[in-house]
């Protein structure tokens, strides 16, 4: 058994130690916002944040969370936040939308540390983040959008 | 992803012969004649729609709340119907926006056929181009019998009455909303001939802004479902150890360690593998892992990459098949004193959509559930009925939004479909199975873009180019399939050679030769099929042979286009003007490269502005203009483009899918290399203005990206690249 806080309510799991929490939030609390998309970090769709910090879930065992908090898709709120997922349906970003709630969670945690990202910043935010689709353009002009909307 | 022309009357007939030879029905526009809209069908059938009382037909329902939801035959996954479809709906019922909903339609071919197919399915970029008379209509004959219930209601005549966003109104006063008239609406005769607007009148299709897309609030949430989300009381997971080289089989297993996992339920030998059952992904791949299984390869492929294109480079200096032909270019080559020769080489490339292949499938002994992001309806719900044993009635296929296909939803084999019932079928009933493959499945498993080798010649004399040879050499998806008979026709098969065997450009003496060796790899179609190595291989080939004449790549284009292709020049033009197109350059640093390729029906043209950074392109602007008839949703336009280049921009740059010794080498996307944020140029676009019928989109933006890019590095001093990809190549 495993003991995990999950968008502030805590959870008994019965995995191994070694469960990718990715696969305890899916499977066991049944959180399907997160995403699967390669196992290896490589592609973002699992972003969750531990204590706030965005983390790949896939290659992240629920026995290095302790009780740190985890934020999944479901239950990101704040003004980063809305500012972001507004931006994102007015300027129609997602495609398949399958790699999104990837892209949300680390756009938003960009703005969180940075009010005002340059291109520059963007890249580096967000190149962890694959979109199979390559919904680069709008997702580059949806946070400069969030950006903006967060400056009033 | 697929073949072919939406306009049937032209040639490419080759996917919809195979589809009609799959067995199934080849049902015309389907919409209810006079029969009674209660009877008609798709209201009984099924439960789409959620609480409509008002069901006209089988594309639309109305809800006492006034929601209008579409019944989408097409798959959802990214490239649009949903928004699409519901847009030609709402437009002839003159409906709000806000007041539209989507879903799938279920697996009906009688009703939901792909007209261009004949069967139910999504591909080759039809999904606009063959529900543009159908959700009309459907949604005039909606309109028509919300007015006359109103009429009946206030006793006025239905002439009199006006449909203004949603809202029906008559001059006396009498106003009310959709949801008030659908039972009385669900009462009446279904009209034989509701009329169309006039485009004239349009309030939604083709105008800038009226039209968001419905499914972004959800996929910005993490509230979309897939089909990897599903969850069912008693579900286990399953995962399959497959053979690692194409065409091994099981010889035998050991499952002793796999069963002590903890979650591990249980360990079947199924048709194409090992299958591990358990409580979650997690125990699933780790039984898998414990797994020993050995492997039967006498029949397996093992030659790898670099055999196959030594192999492909001997076969396309010999004769082959032949797939266009006007004068005699082997006898100008022949005599020719400037002969340019360039060989292209492409690797295999897989798909590797962002959610890889999954399905869930419960079932009682005698009747199935099946859900995926099922893109071949029709034959896949007859596979799973097969294997189950099932008559097709019981089993019910429901279509899942999917993350990404570009082709590889679309099965020939409908091996998915199969896996699946099969992985049920093994555990038995009242056990429900979700399938899942990770990503190292998806890229070992095959199914990918064909290695093709085009072995070009031309001549040029005095400023002309005089002859063109392309000798191309590649897998047919359907060779040794059962299909091969009646795909590969006189020895073509047209998704090898489109775009390849007629060209824009008026070359007096022309040859197309193809050869279709048999290798033991699953091949498939794959975002814009053949046009992935043609559109590049002829874009590049093209631009060199009017470098060595001394023209310009734009306009030299255009004078070799004579007064035939008034649509590709017109997008050449359009693109040049966007980018202020003033010859390839260099300026300072940066080149543009130009390419047109007409794909499905569209014509797109672009130019890319590209500098060489750290040994490796940098493309910093795309400017791209597209015809695709009459625009529906400007912004899903815009969006597939920019969508497409980025997708062909990352393969033609870093994409390779490559075999040693029969074994694929690219196990994630540590090294199957895909573009990221920093890698993806600025994208400028332009749709235009049309009243032909609307062709796709959702493939015409991915062949010129390739080309343009390598035409830059052309003007930049460098060759253009004969084999892709352009950077990280291995062999
Ligand atoms: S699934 Fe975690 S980074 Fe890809
Ligand atoms: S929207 Fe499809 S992968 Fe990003």
């Amino acid at each position: 058994m495993v003991s995990l806080k999950v968008n502030g309510t805590t959870h008994s799991v019965d995995v191994d130690d070694d469960t990718p929490l990715l696969w305890a939030i899916r499977d066991n609390i049944g959180l399907t916002g997160t995403k699967f998309g390669c196992g290896v970090a490589q592609c973002g769709a699992c972003t969750v944040y531990v204590d706030g910090q965005p983390v790949r879930s896939c290659v992240t065992p629920v026995s290095a969370v302790g009780d740190s908090e985890i934020t999944t898709i479901e239950a990101i709120t704040g003004k980063e936040a809305e500012a972001v997922q507004a931006a994102w349906t007015a300027r129609d970003v997602p495609q398949c939308g399958y790699c999104q709630s990837g892209q949300v969670m680390s756009a938003v945690a960009l703005l969180k540390e940075n009010k005002k990202p340059t291109d520059r910043d963007i890249d580096l935010a967000m190149n962890g983040n694959l979109c199979r689709c390559a919904t680069y353009v709008r997702i580059r002009a949806a946070i400069h959008d969030a950006a903006r909307a967060l400056e009033i | 992803m697929t073949a072919h022309d939406p306009n049937l009357s032209r040639r490419n007939l080759s996917r919809r012969t195979w589809l009609k030879g799959a067995g199934a029905l080849v049902i015309g526009l389907h919409l209810p004649g006079t029969a009674r809209a209660q009877s008609s069908g798709a209201g009984a059938a099924f439960r789409p729609g959620g609480n409509a009382t008002f069901a006209p037909n089988a594309f639309i329902r109305v809800a006492p709340d006034n929601s209008v939801t579409v019944l989408v035959k097409h798959i959802e996954f990214g490239q649009g119907p949903f928004t699409g479809l519901a847009t030609l709906a709402a437009e002839e019922m003159d409906a709000d926006w806000s007041q539209m909903r989507s879903e799938h339609a279920p697996a009906d071919v009688k009703l939901y056929a792909n007209l261009a197919f004949g069967v139910q399915g999504t591909g080759g970029s039809t999904a606009i181009a063959n529900s543009w008379e159908q959700m009309r209509k459907a949604g005039a004959t909606a309109r028509a019998m919300l007015v006359q219930a109103a009429a009946d209601a206030w006793k006025v005549p239905a002439a009199e009455i006006t449909v203004v966003s949603g809202v029906i109104s008559h001059a006396s006063g009498k106003q009310g909303r959709f949801g008030e008239f659908a039972e009385a609406a669900s009462k009446l005769p279904v009209p034989e001939n509701a009329p169309l607007k006039p485009a004239s009148a349009y309030k939604l299709i083709g105008k800038e802004g009226a039209v968001k897309r419905l499914d972004s609030y959800d996929k910005s949430r993490g509230k979309a479902q897939f089909t990897i989300d599903i969850h069912a009381p008693n579900m286990l997971t399953v995962v399959v150890a497959r053979p690692p080289r194409f065409g091994g089989k099981v010889a035998s297993f050991d499952a002793a360690a796999t069963l002590k996992v903890k979650g591990v339920v249980d360990v079947k030998q199924i048709g194409s593998g090992v299958a591990v059952y358990a409580t979650g992904m997690w125990p699933a791949l780790k039984g898998r892992e414990a797994l020993k299984v050995s492997w039967d390869e006498s029949a397996a492929e093992k030659r790898g990459s670099r055999e196959l294109i030594a192999e492909y480079r001997a076969l396309a200096r010999q004769k082959g098949t032949t797939a266009g032909k006007h004068g005699d270019a082997e006898a100008v080559l022949a005599k020719a004193d400037k002969v340019v020769e360039a060989e292209f080489v492409f690797p295999y490339l897989a798909h590797a959509p962002m959610e890889p292949l999954d399905g869930y499938l419960q079932w009682d002994g005698t009747e199935a559930l099946a859900r995926f992001g099922s893109q071949f309806q029709t034959t896949e719900h007859q596979t799973i009925a097969a294997i189950l044993g099932l008559p097709p009635e019981k089993v019910k296929l429901e279509t899942m939004l999917a993350g990404g296909s570009f082709g590889r939803r679309a099965q020939v084999s409908q091996h998915l479909a199969a896996e699946l019932a099969m992985a049920a079928k093994a555990i038995g009933p009242n056990r429900p199975v979700k399938l899942v493959w990770t990503r190292e499945d998806d890229l070992a498993g095959g199914y990918y873009r064909p290695l093709f080798v085009h072995r070009m010649r031309g001549a040029v004399k005095d400023g002309k180019i005089t002859a063109w040879a392309d000798n191309i050499v590649g897998q047919s998806f359907f060779l040794g399939t059962p299909l091969e008979a009646m795909v590969v026709k006189d020895g073509i098969d047209a998704t090898s050679v489109e775009g390849a065997n007629e060209l824009f450009y008026e070359i007096a003496d022309f040859n197309c030769e193809v050869a279709n060796p048999k290798v033991g790899v699953p091949t498939l179609w794959w975002r814009s099929v053949g046009h992935t190595h043609t559109g590049y291989a002829v874009e590049c080939f093209i631009d060199e042979l009017l470098q060595a004449a001394g023209q310009d790549p734009l306009s030299g284009r255009i004078a070799l286009m004579g007064d035939k292709h008034a649509r590709a020049i017109a997008v050449l033009k359009a693109v040049g003007e966007m980018a202020n197109w003033k010859g390839p350059g260099p300026v300072g640093d940066r080149a543009r490269g130009v390419a047109v390729v007409e794909s499905f029906g569209s014509f797109v043209a672009q130019i890319a502005e590209v500098s060489f950074v750290d040994g490796e392109p940098k493309v910093h602007k795309v400017w791209c203009a597209v015809d695709c008839g009459v625009a529906v949703n400007p912004d899903v336009i815009r969006a597939q483009m920019e969508g497409g280049i980025g997708f062909g921009l990352g393969h033609a740059l870093y994409g390779e899918l490559t075999l040693d010794q029969g074994k694929p080498v690219q196990a994630n996307f540590d090294s199957y290399r895909s573009l990221r944020i920093q890698e993806m140029p600025e994208v400028e676009v332009k749709i235009i203005a049309s009243t032909v019928a609307p062709t796709g989109v959702g493939e015409p933006g991915v062949p010129p990206i390739g080309p343009a890019v390598a035409n830059a590095l052309a003007a930049l001093g460098q060759q253009r690249p004969r084999q892709l990809p352009m950077v990280g190549r291995t062999v």
